[in-house]
């Protein structure tokens, strides 16, 4: 997890992009994405991500690492919708509270489709944008609250700490006859005292933390950076690619005829 | 126009007059009646048995004491911190003379902010609107200062050493070039080499900007020849001041000796009293029952080619990878009524390693096993044990007492152990009178002082009757009274026949209770399997100068 | 005017507030993250049979809204501890992508809005049990009803039933379990510098 946060020997191009640039990209995006459930759009989004893998430094071994569990997701969000959509088409299968149609299983692999068409370009923007790159970004180009921007990087700099924490908790429980092995019961019942340990500590260790800070003169009304977040030319490129995949996605769905916008319900 | 000789420090001023604090909900002052006067360029060091208020005043003085104004949103509270007296920097109050002072902390992990080396440095200078220029100018010569400057400005902040973050954060201070220097215990949590690290880089600064010092700490040895003069603070009341005793280092040591060592305090060429071990089973022992199924010597648990590891094996895809072991041989034996040792520099696997043996890791390579004697038919590896039957062999005390508590109340505390495995809660009065835990039974195990909860930590391991007991830096950070009395508990068991296995950088702990001394030596992560580590018995007879 | 001027001084956010609920939401999200793994064995099942269902497990994501509210006391916590803790969980990979932001806001804002029907006066059990049902019912309604929500296509039956599931989730999971928490860190001091020091010792219902 402590690798998680950080994108150290990670070079490529968007690396050097603004992250609220990126942000950008990535919402137009989703926004579209958003609107339509149909397998053209969410395809044709879903490759041109995979062809921005390089750019931004990640590779599909990478992804496979970091990202199972969101195609493990995306395939359960399908399989859902495609039995309990309401049916439409030819009935493929009916048992009690199961019914799959020809309608609601092309609407289930379009959302699964979709699923990972929106969940990729997050991943990807989060594997070349440093936290403290997009705080900076936050605080100085979008305006954000300083004190909020900056307190919460510093907590997220302990996310690391605090799971190693818990496996050391974890531990130091069994240590004291608390198992985390048995019935879902207990191992329910001891997941919640270990994270009542790994709350107190966590609070422990904010309650310092910010005496550091305030001790280090923050928490003023204004301060200066040390680094200044900027825009560049490579920025109007991320939003503009951003864009014409959006434009793209529509536009194939619309040709293709499979445009299907979320509230205008098929009955 | 102030003196800017000192790389722009002019030393600041400290004043007290009849000052006190009452911190939000408690009934009693941390500080009262305080009055002080330190110079500009003085260096100080402030003593005093805990519950003095030494904390609080630094805290006061960096300004970070939360103002009485922070309460409920509802009407103001009797129930708010009070304050009351002056306490001045340069004449003025501290908070509104950010910057003035910095302070360091003793958690090394919270006295970083952020997770680039030179953004850490530049966060204060940033907050005190520096220009941008001028900030970086500061960050190099801090980082100069420190010893740090070999390191690039975006080396992560979360791979320094604990010595390393420190000398982080008193660059952080410089860099706001602060005319006092606030340090509270800011080498407690650090090894040996680490405390002087951090003790050097301070005494260099001081040198070059001249800056006032007052550091709070409790191993006297290592700031004697630094500061200039000590200062003893008391729990002050109406009567009685909460200066006790002011004055040149040596003087003072010379005439509060007595009071300081009853206080805890380690004075610099004392070393507490403790038992000394006996034979195997001796007259002396007090309360303990001699385990009687063990000859002296039995073979408990056994490390053969033992590889460890923190991490889990890593997934890639479908395929697991057993991580790099930081360890990848050790071969060790834990013997009845004897004490096995582990020591070596940080990083090199001491804790990781007894966890190991402790059964509360698996290891990478090779294995732990349990002889007859101590498994009683739970089977070889303590790893596979289940939570009680391992409770009932091995027991472990962690470094941090609050990771294993697991009630509310301290008897509930002790009892837990007991009543998970249906016997034994008789030992439970013993053990809280041994300990000296019998008028904090109805107390809630958080809210205990430092030696309290590591008193508590080891007596709840201890209620399961385990035959091997497992300390990781059971000594870190203790007063000379808990240190000893620690010390003489645990011989007290060796001779009673527990095997007891510790983790610590505590050359005179490791003197009192004798036995094997086990040292591993760092392995280079980029060199895995360069051959057995530095294994063998070696009589601790003749340790080291010890200088807690 | 005193009250006013009171209420600005109590109700201003100091450092170690924001600093504490960032590290709340942090921390939730490590702990929920350790949670999922274990309880990926009872959810899948569940998902295969009637996938509303999984709503009742929803409330493990609203704990950083109410619990943050509850210690820090101060107003906009509950939103803001949310959407610190859906900005973790975008960082380390969520399978909403970034509309995990938009959840995380919405169910802030829905147990702020119960606190600040309270006029963030009350701390008690009904009001956590209440905020956490108002964070499961926003949550509900963004996965029903939102383009992005994952229950976009259902038919209506099952998204009133989804909701259902994830209010009452919420005021189960989020609300009691965090009202809980409160006022057993309340008792090991760690609160001492926060407005909710006392809750341990505060009344259940008034």
């Amino acid at each position: 997890m402590r690798a998680a946060l950080t994108i150290s020997g990670n070079h490529a191009v968007l690396t050097r992009a603004n992250p609220l640039a990126k942000f950008g990209g990535v919402f137009l995006i989703t926004l579209v994405l958003a609107l339509s459930i149909d397998w053209m759009s969410a395809s044709v989004a879903l490759a041109c991500e995979l062809l921005l893998f390089p750019l931004a430094g990640l590779t599909f071994t990478l992804l496979w690492q970091r990202g199972w569990p969101l195609i493990i997701a995306a395939a359960v969000g399908g399989w859902s919708t495609s039995i309990l959509a309401p049916d439409s088409g030819k009935i493929l299968l009916d048992v009690g509270l199961w019914s799959m149609s020809e309608g609601s299983l092309e609407l289930g692999l379009g959302f699964l489709l979709r699923g990972l068409a929106i969940a990729l370009p997050a991943v990807l923007l989060m594997s070349c944008t440093d936290p403290t790159d997009l705080a900076d970004a936050l605080a100085q180009k979008a305006r954000l609250p300083h004190r909020f921007v900056l307190g919460t990087l510093a907590a997220m700099r302990l996310v690391g700490l605090m799971a190693e924490e818990w496996q050391t908790i974890g531990m130091a429980r069994r240590a004291r006859g608390v198992g985390s092995r048995g019935t879902p019961w207990q191992r329910m019942r001891a997941t919640l005292g270990q994270s009542f340990g790994l709350l107190v500590q966590a609070i422990r260790r904010a309650t310092r933390l910010a005496v550091t800070m305030e001790a280090r003169g923050f928490g003023g009304a204004s301060r200066t950076w040390a680094r200044e977040s900027t825009y560049s030319r490579l920025d109007i490129w991320v939003l503009l690619g951003g864009a014409a995949i959006a434009a793209g996605a529509v536009i194939a769905a619309v040709w293709a005829g499979t445009w299907n916008m979320v509230w205008l319900e098929r009955s | 126009m102030p003196a800017h000789h000192h790389g722009g420090v002019r030393p600041a001023a400290v004043t007290a007059r009849g000052w006190g604090w009452r911190h939000a909900g408690r009934s009693k002052p941390a500080v009262n009646a305080l009055d002080l006067d330190i110079h500009p360029g003085e260096r100080v060091l402030l003593l005093g048995p805990s519950g003095a208020g030494k904390s609080t005043l630094l805290h006061a003085l960096a300004g970070v004491l939360g103002d009485s104004t922070a309460g409920d949103g509802g009407p103001a509270d009797s129930d708010d911190a009070d304050e009351s007296g002056s306490l001045l920097i340069d004449g003025e109050a501290p908070r509104d003379r950010r910057g003035r002072a910095g302070l360091m902390q003793q958690d090394p992990e919270t006295q970083v902010v952020l997770s680039r080396l030179g953004d850490d440095v530049a966060f204060g200078a940033e907050n005190l609107s520096v220009p941008r220029d001028e900030i970086w100018t500061r960050v190099h010569e801090a980082l100069d200062d420190v010893g740090l400057a070999h390191l690039p400005l975006d080396h992560p902040t979360s791979a320094l050493s604990g010595g390393q973050k420190q000398r982080l954060a008193l660059a952080g201070i410089l860099a706001m070039r602060p005319g006092l220097i606030l340090l509270d215990e800011p080498t407690a949590n650090l090894d040996p080499a680490g405390v002087l690290e951090v003790r050097d880089s301070v005494g260099r600064c001081l040198d070059k900007t001249g800056a006032t010092l007052v550091v709070v700490e409790h191993r006297v040895s290592v700031w004697k020849d630094l500061v200039d003069r000590i200062i003893v603070l008391q729990p002050g009341s109406g009567t009685q001041p909460a200066v006790l005793i002011d004055g040149a280092p040596d003087q003072v040591l010379e005439q509060a000796r007595e009071m300081l060592i009853a206080a805890g305090v380690w004075v610099p060429g004392y070393v507490p009293a403790t038992r000394r071990r006996s034979l195997f089973g001796g007259p002396d022992i007090e309360n303990l029952p001699v385990r009687q199924e063990l000859a002296p010597g039995q073979l408990l648990l056994a490390a053969e080619g033992l590889a460890v590891s923190r991490e889990r094996p890593r997934r890639r895809g479908f395929k697991s990878i057993p991580p790099l072991p930081i360890q990848p041989d050790i071969t060790a034996q834990v013997r009845a009524g004897e004490a096995l040792t582990i020591t070596g520099p940080n990083g090199s696997g001491k804790s990781t390693f007894a966890l190991t043996l402790a059964g509360l890791i698996p290891p990478v390579g090779g294995k732990v096993s349990a002889t007859v004697e101590l498994s009683r038919g739970a089977g070889i590896d303590p790893y596979k044990w289940k939570a009680e039957q391992l409770i009932a062999r091995i027991g472990t005390v962690f470094q941090e007492p609050e990771h294993q508590f697991v009630t509310g109340r301290v008897l509930d505390e002790l009892q837990f152990g007991p009543r998970h495995l249906g016997h034994g809660e008789e030992r439970v009065d013993e053990l809280l009178e041994r300990l000296r835990l019998t008028g904090l039974v109805d107390a809630n195990p958080y809210t205990l002082s430092g030696g309290e909860k590591r008193r508590l930590s080891v007596a709840t391991v201890l209620a399961a009757h385990p035959q091997v007991l497992v300390l990781d830096e059971p000594t870190f950070g203790q007063d000379a009274n808990t240190w000893a009395e620690l010390a003489s508990f645990l011989s007290e068991l060796l001779d009673a026949g527990t095997a007891v296995v510790s983790v610590t950088h505590d050359q005179e702990f490791t003197h009192v209770l004798g036995g094997t001394e086990l040292r591993l030596d760092a392995q280079g992560l980029s060199a895995p399997g360069v051959g057995p580590a530095g294994v063998g018995p070696s009589g601790v007879d003749a340790p080291e100068a010890a200088t807690p | 005017m005193t009250t006013a001027a009171i209420k600005k001084t109590g109700y201003t956010w100091r450092v170690a507030d924001i600093v504490v609920a960032a590290l709340i939401a942090v921390a939730g999200g490590v702990i929920f993250w350790a949670w999922s793994q274990g309880a990926n064995v009872i959810s899948a099942p569940i998902n295969a049979v009637y996938p509303p269902l999984t709503g009742l497990y929803a409330g493990g994501w609203m704990i950083p809204a109410v619990l943050g509210m509850l210690v820090i006391r101060k107003p906009g916590a509950a939103l803001f501890c949310e959407a610190v803790a859906a900005t973790g969980e975008l960082i380390m990979g969520s399978q909403y992508g970034t509309t995990v932001l938009i959840s995380g806001l919405l169910q802030g804002l829905g147990a702020e809005l119960v606190f600040a029907a309270f006029m963030y006066k009350k701390f008690n059990l009904t009001a956590s049990l209440l905020a956490g049902a108002g964070a499961g019912l926003f949550c509900g309604l963004n996965d029903s009803f939102a383009p992005w929500g994952w229950n976009i296509a259902y038919a209506a039956g099952d998204k009133m039933a989804y909701i259902i599931f994830t209010a009452i989730s919420g005021a189960i999971i989020a609300g009691a379990l965090s009202w809980i928490a409160t006022r057993g860190l309340a008792k090991t001091g760690v609160l001492s510098s926060f407005a909710s020091r006392k809750a341990a010792t505060e009344p259940v219902f008034s």
